[in-house]
């Protein structure tokens, strides 16, 4: 897969703080890219580096190949941040037709693209009415559809879902598959793990202005494992020791067991056929994405309080 | 450039859709033409006439003595102080015996305060039938005295002026009307609209659309756009009330010509000794207009209207970009309010300097502040009403002209440096200082 954007040691420090501090990552096109970090992080200051709002202070961004131009490449770009909002008073249609215009596209052209996401996310009765008559779960919805309607290659969207009911989340969530199936590429950036899991192909952890984690959801489940798996028994015994495994943790029939080093999950379950259970589930307990993020921010921050201290 | 124009479009037709701004528009110049009517008609009506008993111990007041529209004075026989309001009389008037050129006090007893105006027109009357009375003292009969006082009006005062293409005349009262005009107009829009940028600019802060919209516009095409916009608003409301004031004049003219006509007369019947007559009348009133239109033609108009057109955008994009400014970097009217002081102060100081000026407009005060541009658009166009090159050397205007267009650069520029910072920052208290920081630090 090519990659459509790339970012090479970019920093950018203020008076205070190092809010990027040296990152480097890349992301394929068609993908949908998690930027995970907790408050603070340097999230917000990435993206506005990767939208040209700021420029930073070394490194390059490069997109689809060439070094990143604010002026010419930011109508490729949709970019719905995470401090957003409409102008109250301006009735819905024209907000659409003027943020659209903002990015470059024709008035023709513009209607057009409008008419066609309002029909498709049922809209089109909105048109005369003005942003105030919305309710926060529309207007976010209005936001968007002003984010994606001039088709940008690479769409950055900062908590797509706060404030959005499970109904209308689910409805942004298809269509954020839907671009990345036809070819967009999205970044998602969020601290809600549990989307994450569901939605992103590839992520990347940054704490404190620094990266600490880079990979596909998958490998980095891989990675943070504890070799933890979950048997079911038919009737659980009333002890059950192994050289392979010790239980860890027993809920009604099922035992958590961590399987020791230099044994494999087919040891376990030999010692529970050897020993004539009834086997009714057999799986592996991976870590969640948000027990590897806590684990990973607190330890970070009980680095920097360790340093602090000295 | 296609962006701003399209951002200019929408702070434009936004504002000027909007129907507070109809209505304003629409009915401020009625309301000043209202508030003008009943202003006038309540101190016509307020007037109250004086029926004043003179008792006189000279001898002489008695056809002496004029009456005013508002002062009746007669000489009844047996009314003093105690019986005046009985007998009808709303004030009574009591001259003592004049000894020679002793100094004399004269009494006059009213039912109320007699009014600043009223005592005024009295003191007036009396002193006139005084000089009358030694005039005819000194052997120079009534009938001698009337003729004097009807002839001494053939002259008028004409005032001209040593200009560089030979004499002209000049009128100090209209220069004094345009400059006290101009003045006004941009010290309003100055503040008005200035105030407007500000609220825009910080509309969009706690919006949160300033994001949206600076990842695709630059943030200075924002701002200039907002501060074009907005003064495109200013301009047009601007023409629509001189239409509107032209229209309600002329209409008003045909509307109350009788009224108008009628007081002109009265107001030469106070004159006295004119003669009376329709015909004369008639005539005084149109030489009355002409003077006025050549009175008005006697102003270098169009100079004086192209240098409006600059002070007036000027001032505004001068000021208007340091409201920006302040609107950037605060989230509410109350924290913008310590920080909008050091623009309006300027603005309001300039004012007071005009006002100043007026009355001696080549005075050191004058040029400078004429040429520094925070009171440059309100002093030097109070200034060039006076005359150019007359009153203005045309180096004075060239240093005041140039070094405003270097100023509004500058502070935009300056603005828009604060304003990239300012428009993202949350929840911050900023200073003036940090601001300037802001806006000097190398990027």
């Amino acid at each position: 897969m090519p990659t459509i954007l790339e970012l090479q040691n970019l920093k950018k420090y203020y008076a205070t703080q190092k809010a990027v501090d040296d990152i480097s990552f890349s992301i394929e096109k068609g993908s949908i890219f998690g930027l995970l970090g907790p408050n603070g992080a340097g999230k917000t200051t990435l993206l506005r580096m990767i939208t040209g709002i700021f420029y930073p202070d070394s490194g390059h961004i490069r997109l689809d190949g060439k070094i990143f131009d604010p002026l010419n490449d930011i109508a490729k770009i949709g970019y719905m941040p995470e401090e957003r909002g409409l102008y109250k008073k301006m009735k819905i249609g024209e907000q659409a037709l003027y943020l659209a215009q903002l990015k470059g596209l024709t008035k023709e052209n513009a209607m057009e693209k409008i008419r066609f996401w309002f029909k498709r996310l049922e809209m089109e009765t909105w048109w005369n009415k003005k942003v105030e008559d919305l309710s926060k779960g529309m207007s976010q919805k209005l936001q968007f559809v002003t984010t994606v309607l001039h088709e940008p290659k690479l769409i950055i969207l900062d908590e797509p879902f706060s404030g959005l009911d499970p109904l209308n989340a689910n409805l942004i969530k298809d269509e954020i598959y839907g671009l990345a199936q036809r070819g967009c590429t999205v970044i998602f950036s969020t601290h809600r793990m549990e989307q994450v899991e569901e939605i992103c192909d590839h992520i990347v952890l940054v704490n404190m202005g620094k990266k600490i984690l880079d990979g596909s959801v998958h490998q980095v489940k891989q990675q943070f494992k504890e070799n933890k798996f979950s048997i079911s028994l038919h009737e659980v015994p009333a002890s059950a020791e192994d050289a392979s495994f010790e239980v860890i943790d027993q809920k009604a029939n099922a035992l958590v067991v961590k399987i020791k080093d230099g044994y494999r999950s087919n040891d376990v379950l030999q010692y529970f056929i050897n020993q004539q259970h009834t086997i009714e589930s057999f799986h592996e307990i991976l870590p969640s994405l948000n027990d590897i993020f806590i684990g990973l921010v607190e330890d970070t921050h009980a680095k920097t309080r360790a340093f602090q201290a000295v | 450039m296609n962006k701003i124009s399209l951002i200019i479009q929408r702070e434009y037709f936004s504002r000027v859709k909007n129907k507070t701004f109809i209505l304003t528009t629409i009915f401020t110049p009625l309301l000043f033409v209202g508030i003008f009517a009943v202003s006038i008609l309540l101190t016509n009506q307020g007037k109250s006439k004086h029926k004043v008993a003179v008792v006189d111990a000279n001898g002489f007041f008695k056809g002496n003595l004029k009456n005013s529209t508002d002062v009746h004075f007669e000489f009844p026989e047996g009314v003093d102080t105690s019986n005046f309001v009985a007998k009808g009389f709303t004030d009574i008037l009591i001259i003592p015996k004049f000894e020679g050129d002793k100094k004399t006090q004269y009494l006059i007893r009213s039912q109320k305060n007699l009014g600043f105006s009223v005592q005024e027109v009295i003191e007036r009357k009396i002193n006139a039938a005084i000089e009358d009375q030694k005039l005819q003292e000194n052997g120079i009969t009534r009938a001698q005295l009337d003729s004097i006082h009807s002839q001494s009006q053939f002259a008028e005062m004409k005032t001209e002026e040593l200009g560089s293409s030979g004499v002209k005349e000049s009128n100090a009262g209209l220069a004094i009307a345009i400059a006290y005009g101009c003045g006004i107009l941009i010290y309003i829009t100055m503040l008005v609209y200035g105030m407007m940028v500000l609220r825009g600019v910080m509309e969009e802060k706690t919006n949160r659309i300033a994001e949206v919209i600076i990842s695709s516009v630059k943030p200075f095409q924002l701002m200039l756009g907002k501060i074009i916009g907005i003064g495109a608003v200013g301009i047009t409301q601007f023409f629509i009330w001189i239409v509107l004031i032209i229209g309600l004049t002329t209409a008003a003219q045909s509307f109350i010509s009788a009224e108008t006509m009628e007081q002109v007369r009265t107001l030469q019947q106070n004159g006295g000794a004119m003669p009376a007559g329709g015909a004369v009348q008639a005539s005084e009133a149109a030489i009355k207009m002409y003077t006025f239109q050549h009175t008005i033609g006697t102003a270098n108009w169009p100079l004086i209207i192209g240098c409006f057109i600059y002070f007036f955008i000027g001032g505004y994009l001068f000021y208007a970009s340091l409201f920006a400014a302040v609107g950037s970097v605060t989230e509410d009217v109350q924290g913008s309010q310590s920080l909008t002081v050091p623009i309006t102060i300027p603005i309001i100081f300039s004012f007071i300097i005009m006002t100043s000026v007026i009355q001696a407009p080549d005075s050191p005060l004058a040029v400078w502040s004429s040429i520094i541009p925070f009171s440059s658009p309100i002093v030097m166009m109070a200034r060039i009403a006076f005359g150019v090159p007359g009153t203005v050397p045309y180096w004075q205007l060239a240093a005041s002209v140039l070094t405003l267009a270097g100023s509004f650069l500058f502070t935009t520029w300056l603005a828009g440096k604060i304003y990239r910072t300012g428009i993202l920052l949350y929840g911050k208290k900023v200073t003036w200082k940090e601001m300037l920081k802001w806006g000097f630090r190398k990027s």
